[in-house]
């Protein structure tokens, strides 16, 4: 069985690696950093660690079902496409800083874009 | 729907209700403070039942362990048995031994507790103005080098706590307090680190606390203090601070005004833009926040996006619920 990203990349600690260079990438992001306002950092520091580690493709415990809950309140106040493709963006600006082979970053984009519809809520 | 229960009587529980709001909906008169779930004024234990993990943030283990959690960020989805910790568990008298003020606005108080209390520098208590009132304050001195614990109390317009420090307590009267509190306070390891320290008003107490802890464990990386406040009168203790740059090298000092009149000797604008203005890049550095929340969420978003890591970043904002000052 071949081994997932996630194990590749070196585990927990790539996340780890990652998640706060993806974080402050989207909340310097002008597109999406309006959805960040007045949250609490480390909480959502949290979410960014298992958003990566789910789009890495390492254990995870988010359903679909999760993520249509999780960004219903943004739906409502306009989340679309535009956005979705902005974290895309950073997703992958991030994989590349951190010298993530071309092959790993679109797995890696794969997964995360399989996401697309559950979180827009259609 | 779950019930409160609590001195041999059951209060039902409305829906999105904390155990704290709950208690008092039913008129039952218990110890509270921030209503923040940071204060710890409202800790209290389930006899029966098992406190949500929510409830538990921050709590030491060891009372964690035994089932004690905060009132006011408890929200059960079952029914549970509470009671008040023990007095002598919790609370420690203490004297008063020294006051003077230290600007118009900021009185600084002096205890002696009546038992050993191990604190860092930085950490804050709970000072009982009545039974179930207490209002939480940073300690500014340093266990190793000061007799006493100091803290400065900053007076609020209305604030039952402050005004009465300021206006009824004195020399020789015994109060009672609770603590130590909180994880704002210098960790030794690392001496050459750069340290950024931002404070509005008394939230310079525990920065105060940190700095001479920092020096006196001979931290040798820059330290830059960042004291900010609308007007002079919440500044204080700058000649002090003055001196102390004189004393080391590596420590630096900015008073800040954002408000009128322009003053020589200060910088002019909001402390933490200006602290932002001239530190851009804070990679590596660590952080510590105290003072007004949203000068403490606006500086955490502002160092974390000139690179310091979020684990760096310290933050001691001041809650204060509007309704219950």
């Amino acid at each position: 069985m071949s081994q997932s990203i996630f194990e590749q990349l070196g585990g927990e600690a790539a996340v780890d690696a990652a998640v706060e260079v993806f974080y402050r990438k989207v909340l310097s992001d002008d597109r999406i950093s309006h959805f960040f306002e007045g949250v609490d950092m480390a909480a959502q520091a949290a979410k960014q660690k298992a958003f990566l580690t789910m789009a890495f493709g390492g254990p995870h415990g988010y359903s679909g079902l999760d993520m249509r809950r999780a960004h219903a309140h943004l739906v409502e106040k306009g989340l679309n496409d535009f956005h979705f493709d902005a974290v895309m963006e950073n997703l992958a600006a991030t994989m590349q800083e951190l010298h993530v082979p071309e092959a790993l970053i679109a797995e890696a984009a794969a997964i995360a874009e399989s996401t697309r519809n559950d979180v827009l809520g259609r | 729907m779950p019930d409160i229960r609590y001195n041999g009587r059951a209060y039902p529980l409305s829906d999105g209700q904390s155990v704290l709001e709950c208690l008092i909906e039913h008129g039952v008169s218990v110890p509270f403070g921030c209503r923040s779930g940071v204060c710890q004024a409202c800790l209290m234990r389930a006899e029966t039942g098992h406190p949500p993990e929510a409830s538990q943030k921050g709590l030491k283990p060891a009372l964690a362990d035994r089932n004690y959690f905060l009132a006011c960020v408890c929200n059960p989805r079952e029914s549970i048995s509470v009671s008040l910790p023990c007095r002598e568990g919790t609370r420690t008298p203490a004297s008063i031994v020294g006051m003077e003020l230290l600007s118009s606005e900021i009185m600084y108080v002096s205890l002696q507790p009546h038992e050993l209390i191990e604190y860092r520098a930085g950490q804050f208590i709970n000072l009982y103005q009545a039974e179930n009132l207490a209002r939480s304050y940073s300690v500014a001195s340093l266990p190793t080098e000061d007799p006493y614990i100091h803290i400065h109390v900053r007076r609020v317009p209305e604030g039952r706590v402050s005004n009465w420090v300021h206006d009824a307590l004195r020399p020789g009267d015994t109060v009672d307090i609770q603590g130590p509190n909180g994880d704002c306070y210098y960790q030794a390891g690392s001496p050459e680190q750069s340290l950024l320290l931002i404070g509005t008003g008394s939230g310079l107490a525990p920065l105060y606390g940190i700095i001479r802890d920092a020096l006196a464990q001979g931290h040798t990386g820059p330290i830059r203090l960042f004291h900010g406040s609308r007007t002079p009168n919440g500044l204080y203790l700058t000649d002090r601070l003055r001196e102390l740059t004189q004393t080391y090298s590596n420590f630096d000092y900015t008073p800040c005004l954002s408000g009128e009149p322009v003053l020589k000797g200060y910088a002019r604008g909001r402390v933490h833009e200006i602290a932002l203005s001239k530190l851009s890049d804070l990679k590596e550095w660590r952080v510590f926040l105290c003072g007004h929340p949203e000068m403490v969420k606006n500086a955490q978003k502002k160092a974390f996006l000139a690179g310091a890591s979020l684990k760096d970043i310290t933050c001691d904002a001041f809650t204060s619920h509007a309704t219950f000052r």
